[in-house]
């Protein structure tokens, strides 16, 4: 383990003493003074970029032209091409066709019937991963028409079916662009870091502004959210396809062109489809969330019990989002492993049976649904809901276990909570400015240092000092407890087998739920609150520490151990002074990831009325307030970015000082 | 009879590091070790002469790490040498356009690969007719093309196969296929059976001296094996830190190593695999003698039937003039691997 040294020690010991001192006493200095603006930020120094952004955006929409096309112009051409199949596919899968407007319209052509959907996803299945995947795909939407959640899954089915390609396909794109062009990929790489640290909420605003409520907007924020790892991922894989295979591409005659798409793309095929499973997951995380901007679908089901308190509606469709997020990851991912089958023999009818078994399906499904509503949507006397009973699960936790619940609220609350919110709020933000620079620089130099204080000193100008605090505060308080329990656990799945089996079962479900879910059970449990907001966080971003924290142990050279058991070490020396030195960068990383998800898990508690920034991102969207909604979430993108930066530095550090 | 030459090259140089190129100018075209190592510059490839006859086995060889692929891949123009000339069929291959290459690819060169670079997407007859692709030949000739190589190697019924189906040796068995499937005249092979265990490796070997027996390529074949050398090689360039130390016949390597780095080499050798029966004959005596053999033989070969007459066999040269004579006495001395006098 590494000593510290005396000068680091005072840095350390100095700084955590000072702040506190000026964070209990900061009411008195103030008064003291009679200075108030040490402790509160004048209202007059404000920046108001939020009035500016909101400005241009106006500007933007209203205003601005290239020549003679306005770029209103321009969204409403892109509107209609995104929306154009997607309205198909909704009246294929949910409205049936329709020719003409509103009254006079008059139906071609009823939806599908389910039985046809059913049939053809578990078909697909059954080529992609056998009999088992069929039956959990085809028990999956047998579960969604038992609980009348057909048709909202469908919507949200329609969304993941446009999304998810054109968001592999730009993904793609913009993935070869950044590996043949140097340039290409600098210039992206700081977008997409912003992509995938400015919180959604954030980017909804604008794009709600663009784009109007509706199903465009929700489709293009999917795009944006989902598409930033298939680009690093499409880059990636290009990057590491063996240069001998592209060596062989040269060789066998191949131009450049021929190399990239005949050579190098399909080399890299397993890597893609893991960024495709990664869209397939993302989308479907943000077609839920996009609910609140008018996408409907599951996460409208959701969203709407969640408002009413109806317990059993929310669980319902909550576990639809589960179910369906599971079968398409598991399809997937199975169509992903799938390696390529040897060609039958045969014409094309013989090559495609199970095509051709659907379209005959489908096409005997129309005239037969005529006949038999039943089979055109399923009846409402066959669903079964069990709203009922998770009511009385929830009363009698609520009549039976309400005591100790809120016995550990409050002690939560009271001991932990509340102290360290009153701490960091109690910090004057003068000297918060200077911790902004002086632990970054003290980790990473004083270029870090800079960057940290230009970024709080933009979230000080905007007025959302206070807010970033209580951001700091939730996240911080839930990634210590979210470290606290993953990486013990981590470290026992590393070193043992069975449990590492089970944990690994567990992490990826969560791993698989849209964030949406975890507000479910924590609301109906705890109500709402910072307690509330604070055990959603902890379930989703514990994730990370348990995983990196595995990871770490278990890839320790093993002759390292086995050195360690030589010198005659007892299994916990082995552990303290063995595996966790050198698990440690590797630790460290997980705790970057569990912030990235802590934050971006804390933007979306706003809903369950927490007072940070995510609360301001949310209620500007609620107002398509677009400044204020753009500042708070880079507010929140600047924490992100500077903990991942600092968090980096010191791996960094360690990892120099390992070698040195 | 010479055959023509069809690659060479004077004076390659092949520097990894920070402004290689500008280094090699300024260092008057010989740095010294030691300024390569002051700059922190790597010389994978230093100063390499290299002459390949028609119709000849060039082996490279050297221990892991001493440049051959470097070597291999700048005398196929993969990666650009630092300084140097090399020529293909006397044309400037270091001036050659992009298209230009691209068509001597298509039709005059193969490769083979060390750990065989098959795509994972196609199968293996379509791995094999991928050159064809390339060149945009219509689906149904390239693949009946591709089943007679796949023939040739020794992989029919396997066509079918992916990559992850099929073993090592067979999975190399496809690069053949692919490599010769444009007839190329040159033919380059980095350490291709050097992923293969022993057995395979043997097998693969044979399979690659009947092939060329039936192909009369020109070949250019990389390994770190010395006993494979030996049993491929017409010729073996020997390398060790970039530089050739030396380049000869595998018997005049074995009898007259240039430094103690290739005597090291050939010292565990068996003399008699290599040495011929020309070079191991006396002058040749009054007779009589038990039959004639030719020069071209190794010693190994014709042990048995030397020893187990009593008298002298006469070795006749390739033209068949009688050149020497040859006992039972000589024989042991190289079996036992005491010193022959020249
Ligand atoms: N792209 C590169 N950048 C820097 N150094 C390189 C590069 N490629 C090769 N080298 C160096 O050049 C030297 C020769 O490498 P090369 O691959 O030619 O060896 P080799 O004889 O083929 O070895 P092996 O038998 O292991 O394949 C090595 O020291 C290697 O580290
Ligand atoms: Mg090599």
């Amino acid at each position: 383990m590494r000593r510290w040294r005396p000068a680091d020690l005072l840095f350390w010991g100095g700084l955590a003493l000072v702040t506190l001192v000026l964070s209990l006493a900061s009411k008195q200095i103030g008064v003291a003074t009679g200075w108030k603006w040490l402790t509160k930020f004048p209202k007059g120094w404000e920046l108001h970029a939020d009035r500016a952004i909101s400005a241009a955006m106006k500007w933007l929409v209203e205003d601005a032209a290239l020549g003679p096309l306005r770029f209103r112009d321009l969204t409403r051409l892109l509107s209609a091409l995104v929306e154009a199949p997607y309205f198909v596919l909704r009246d294929f899968l949910i409205d049936g066709f329709q020719i003409g407007q509103g009254q006079q319209a008059v139906p071609v052509l009823p939806h599908v019937s389910w039985l046809v959907v059913v049939l053809g996803f578990g078909l697909l299945a059954h080529r992609a991963g056998g009999f088992r995947l069929a039956a959990l795909v085809v028990a999956s939407f047998l579960y969604l028409l038992l609980f009348g959640l057909w048709e909202s899954a469908m919507v949200t089915l329609a969304s993941v079916a446009i999304a998810v390609p054109l968001g592999v396909g730009l993904g793609i794109l913009l993935g070869i662009a950044a590996f043949r062009f140097r340039w290409v990929d600098m210039a992206l790489r700081p977008v997409l870091d912003l992509m995938q640290t400015v919180p959604v909420f954030a980017y909804l605003v604008p794009i709600l502004f663009l784009f109007g409520f509706g199903a465009m907007s929700a489709l293009v924020a999917t795009i944006i959210y989902a598409m930033p790892p298939m680009v690093r991922i499409t880059t990636l894989g290009l990057r590491g396809v063996p240069e001998e295979i592209v060596e062989a591409g040269r060789m066998s005659g191949c131009t450049p062109r021929q190399n990239l798409w005949k050579v190098r793309l399909p080399a890299a095929r397993g890597m893609l489809m893991v960024g495709v499973n990664q869209v397939i997951m993302l989308t479907l995380n943000m077609v839920i969330i996009a609910s609140m901007i008018g996408a409907g679908g599951l996460g409208y089901q959701v969203l709407t019990a969640l408002r009413k308190l109806d317990v059993g509606a929310g669980v319902e469709a909550g576990f639809g989002i589960v179910i369906l997020a599971v079968a398409l990851d598991r399809l997937s991912q199975a169509i992903a492993r799938r390696s390529p089958a040897v060609p039958a023999e045969g014409g094309w009818i013989a090559r495609h049976p199970r095509s051709l078994a659907l379209l005959a399906v489908l096409l005997v499904s129309y005239p037969l649904g005529a006949l038999l509503p039943a089979l055109n949507s399923f009846p409402e006397s066959w669903q079964l809901s069990t709203g009922s009973f998770w009511q009385e699960v929830i009363s009698w936790i609520n009549l039976n276990l309400y005591d100790q619940i809120e016995a550990v609220k409050v002690f939560a609350l009271t001991w932990v909570l509340v102290p360290v919110k009153l701490f960091l709020l109690g910090i004057p933000w003068v000297w918060g400015l200077v911790l902004a620079f002086a632990i970054p620089a003290k980790i990473g130099g004083w270029r870090l240092g800079l960057m940290g204080l230009a970024m709080a000193s933009f979230i000080a100008a905007s007025g959302l000092w206070p807010e970033a605090m209580i951001t700091l505060y939730l996240c911080g308080v839930s990634v210590v407890i979210a470290m606290l329990i993953g990486v013990p656990l981590g470290v026992w799945a590393g070193q043992n087998a069975q449990a590492n089996a089970v944990l690994t079962l567990v992490i990826d479900t969560l791993q698989t739920l849209p964030t949406f879910i975890y507000l479910i059970p924590v609301v109906m449990l705890f109500r709402v609150g910072d307690f509330s907001a604070m055990i959603a966080v902890v379930l989703y971003a514990v994730v990370p520490a348990v995983r990196y924290a595995a990871h770490g142990i278990r890839s320790i050279d093993s002759q390292l151990v086995e050195a360690g058991l030589v010198s005659g070490c007892t299994p916990r020396q082995l552990l303290w002074k063995v595996k966790l030195p050198l698990a440690m960068p590797s630790i460290l990383l997980g705790l970057n990831q569990t912030i990235m998800l802590a934050l971006s898990m804390l933007v979306i508690t706003a809903l369950v009325g927490t007072r940070d920034l995510g609360q301001e991102v949310y209620i500007a969207l609620t107002k398509a307030n677009v400044g204020k909604g753009v500042v708070a979430g880079l507010a929140v993108a600047f924490l992100a970015i500077m903990s991942d930066r600092i968090i980096t530095a010191a791996v960094n550090r360690k990892r120099g000082e390992d070698h040195a | 009879m010479e055959q023509p030459i069809i690659l060479e090259c004077r004076n390659v140089w092949k520097l990894y590091g920070a402004q290689a190129d500008s280094f090699l100018q300024t260092h008057g075209m010989q740095p010294t070790p030691e300024a390569l190592r002051r700059a922190n510059i790597v010389s994978a490839v230093r100063n390499v002469d290299v002459t390949i006859r028609k119709g000849e086995i060039f082996v490279i060889m050297g221990l892991s790490g001493s440049g051959k692929s470097t070597l291999v891949r700048c005398l196929a123009r993969l990666i650009d040498s630092t300084a140097g000339e090399i020529r293909f069929e006397g044309r400037d291959l270091l001036a050659m356009s992009g298209p230009e290459l691209i068509a001597l690819r298509r039709h005059k060169m193969g490769m083979v690969f060390q750990h065989f670079a098959l795509l994972p997407h196609l199968t293996a007859l379509e791995n094999a007719a991928f050159p064809l692709e390339v060149q945009g030949i219509d689906r149904k000739t390239r693949l009946e093309r591709a089943m007679q190589v796949m023939e040739l190697v020794g992989l029919k019924g396997r066509e079918n196969r992916y990559p992850h189906e099929l073993s090592g040796g067979q999975q190399q068995r496809v690069g053949i296929a692919r490599s010769l499937i444009v007839e190329p005249d040159l033919w380059f092979l980095d350490e291709p059976f050097s992923a293969l265990d022993p057995l395979i490796r043997r097998e693969m070997q044979d399979e690659l001296l009947r092939l060329q027996a039936r192909l009369h390529k020109t070949i250019v074949f990389i390994t770190h094996d010395f006993d494979e050398a030996i049993r491929l090689a017409d010729r073996i360039a020997v390398m060790r830190d970039g530089a050739i130390v030396q380049t000869a016949t595998p018997e005049e390597l074995v009898l007259n190593p240039a430094d103690d780095y290739v005597a090291e080499f050939t010292q565990h050798i068996p003399r008699a695999k290599v040495v011929r029966l020309g070079t191991a004959a006396k002058p040749l005596g009054p007779g009589p003698f038990a039959g004639d053999l030719t020069a071209s033989l190794r010693v190994a070969e014709a042990a048995d039937r030397i020893e187990a007459a009593d008298l002298p066999f006469r070795v006749l040269a390739a033209d068949g003039a009688p050149m020497g004579q040859i006992d039972g006495r000589t024989v042991i001395d190289i079996l036992i691997g005491r010193e022959v006098a020249r």
